[in-house]
């Protein structure tokens, strides 16, 4: 085991992802992710890394669409107004079924919003945000250790399924420190391993000849029935997805909870202190944390349904986004609650408490 | 073992490095910990302040509604944040900036001229170091020795003068509530 670090999450996310051999990053500043950027100035070019800072996110994604093509660990970062001008992109490099790997510390909107912690881009990242019929794998971390561990899982999963995978964090763990644990960093030879498993796909220097290049990555497919194939081939790889990469945490769920409760990220931490507390009053209540907000843990919500639980409550800092999925999850068993605040203003465990025993008994 | 506590004064007086110092001493000395400042389009002359939790076990929430320990470094600090101090909680007030007392009688408080004490020791930087070791007298949330071995690694090379000024300044915080 080596040594605790206390770290912001910013940094340490930015760390883990040079550890899991990212070597290639642009990205374009923004409060509340500017330490991101700021370490991976730092931090890339004494790795023989590339670190650039775009002349925007438009050209900061683009420029990852455009290394993800090499079969190289790419990533770009950024907070809620920039990430909605990545979209574009976004759909282009899922389209194009290459693997990247793009971090959202989430601020409040709409629009320029505010620069406090939120959770309003769940829809943007599990729901589209860029056009047509496509997904992102997207990870939910609600500590800084596990927002340093999403870093190599993200790569990994970007690797296995040539998707482009999000990683949804907030203002709130991007500026928070706690200890933190890195796992080693992984070799040249390894980096090198990482590359070549694309080697039948992507664009590199051919020794066959200069008629031997892949000569073209793109996402555009003009005739409708190639681009139908294409569409149904991407259906695939999210069924496997889904059939394979669900990952949550189920937090005191067992046949006698009286009430279920739903949240990710920053708000599950809130959450869970609420629980503890009231749990240790004599009641009974569960939490199921996504941590993969996309694949989404529909069949867990479904099965922590025991015939004692009266109701589930969702909490979140918007205004019910992820609420919707429970309620599929649910499926009418049980009503469904929710509590949320916006603005990036960030409910305390009193205030969950509070809502938590209103809501008690079924009400 | 679970301690709450709240560190608030203006930008420059040390509000932030306090929580960070204790959560890091905390830290090494095996205890969960969490640190988080509020940040913002902060002004020079603004507020700053920044919240730690420290326990035994896991921490769930980092976002206190109230807290066990308040450092208040001036007069909005105590005002703003006074008032959610828990029942038998710790108020550290720095009396040179606050000039109205809140009257609490449901918690211990330490009033202390944190900028006068500074100035006798020869820098009002270390204004934050006296307060921090008001606390390690007061609650045994952190050692001295951890704290100092800490700051030894941190400025023994960089700036040996300074570190002794700290290590001075804690004494000093600790004599003061003897």
């Amino acid at each position: 085991m080596s040594e605790k670090i206390l770290m912001k999450g910013n940094e340490a996310v930015a760390e883990a992802a040079i550890r899991a051999g990212c070597r290639l990053y642009f990205a374009y500043p923004i409060t509340p992710q500017s330490e991101l950027i700021e370490y991976m100035a730092k931090t890339l070019p004494k790795v023989n890394g590339t670190f650039l800072q775009a002349e925007s996110e438009v050209a900061a994604i683009n420029m990852v669409y455009g290394a993800a093509g090499t079969g190289k660990r790419v990533m770009t970062s950024s907070s809620s107004p920039g990430i909605s001008l990545k979209m574009e992109g976004i759909s282009y490099i899922a389209g194009a079924n290459l693997p990247a790997v793009i971090i959202n510390v989430q601020r409040g909107g709409p629009g320029l919003g505010d620069i406090q912690p939120a959770q309003g881009d769940y829809f943007q990242a599990t729901k589209g945000g860029g056009h047509g019929d496509y997904r992102l794998i997207v990870i939910a971390p609600s500590s800084v250790q596990e927002f340093a561990d999403s870093a190599s899982l993200a790569f990994d999963l970007a690797d296995k399924y040539l998707n482009p995978v999000m990683i949804l964090s907030d203002g709130l763990l991007g500026q928070m420190m706690e200890p933190v644990e890195f796992k080693p960093r992984v070799s040249d030879e390894e980096i090198e391993k990482h590359s070549e498993m694309h080697y039948d796909w992507c664009m590199r220097p051919n020794e066959d000849g200069p008629n031997h290049h892949h000569h073209e990555i793109n996402s555009l497919e003009i005739d409708p029935e190639v681009l139908e194939t294409h569409v149904n081939k991407l259906a695939e790889k999210y069924k496997k997805i889904e059939e394979n990469e669900i990952r949550y945490e189920a937090y005191n769920i067992n046949e006698n909870n009286e009430m279920v409760c739903c949240a990710f990220g920053t708000a599950a931490r809130i959450v869970k202190s609420a629980i503890d507390t009231l749990n240790s009053e004599g009641h009974n209540i569960g939490l199921i944390r996504p941590i993969t907000v996309w694949p989404f843990p529909t069949q867990a919500i479904a099965d922590s349904i025991h015939d004692k639980v009266k109701n589930v409550m969702t909490f979140e800092l918007n205004l019910g986004q992820m609420v919707e999925d429970v309620k599929l999850a649910v499926n009418g068993k049980v009503p469904v609650g929710f509590y949320g605040k916006v603005g990036g203003v960030v409910f305390t465990p009193e205030e969950i408490i509070e809502k938590i025993k209103e809501n008690l008994g079924g009400k | 073992m679970k301690v709450e506590i709240m560190s608030s004064g203006f930008g420059g007086q040390g509000a932030l490095t306090i929580a960070k110092f204790l959560t890091k001493a905390a830290m090494k000395e095996g205890k969960h910990v969490t640190w988080l400042p509020a940040y913002g389009p902060e002004m020079r002359g603004g507020t700053a302040n920044a919240t730690a939790v420290i326990s035994d076990e896991e921490i769930a929430s980092p976002i206190i509604g109230q807290s066990d320990i308040l450092f208040a470094l001036n007069q909005p600090s105590l005002d703003k944040f006074g008032p959610s101090v828990r029942p038998g909680g710790l108020m550290i007030v720095n009396s040179d900036m606050c000039p109205n007392p809140l009257g609490r009688d449901d918690v211990e408080v330490v009033n202390i001229p944190l900028n006068t004490l500074a100035k006798e020791i020869g820098n009002t930087k270390v204004l934050n170091m006296i307060a921090i070791g008001v606390v390690i007298e007061k609650r045994q949330i952190i050692k001295f020795e951890t704290i100092v071995s800490d700051l030894t690694k941190f400025l023994e090379k960089k700036n040996p003068a300074l570190l002794e000024l700290n290590i001075k300044a804690i004494r000093k915080g600790m004599e003061f509530v003897k």
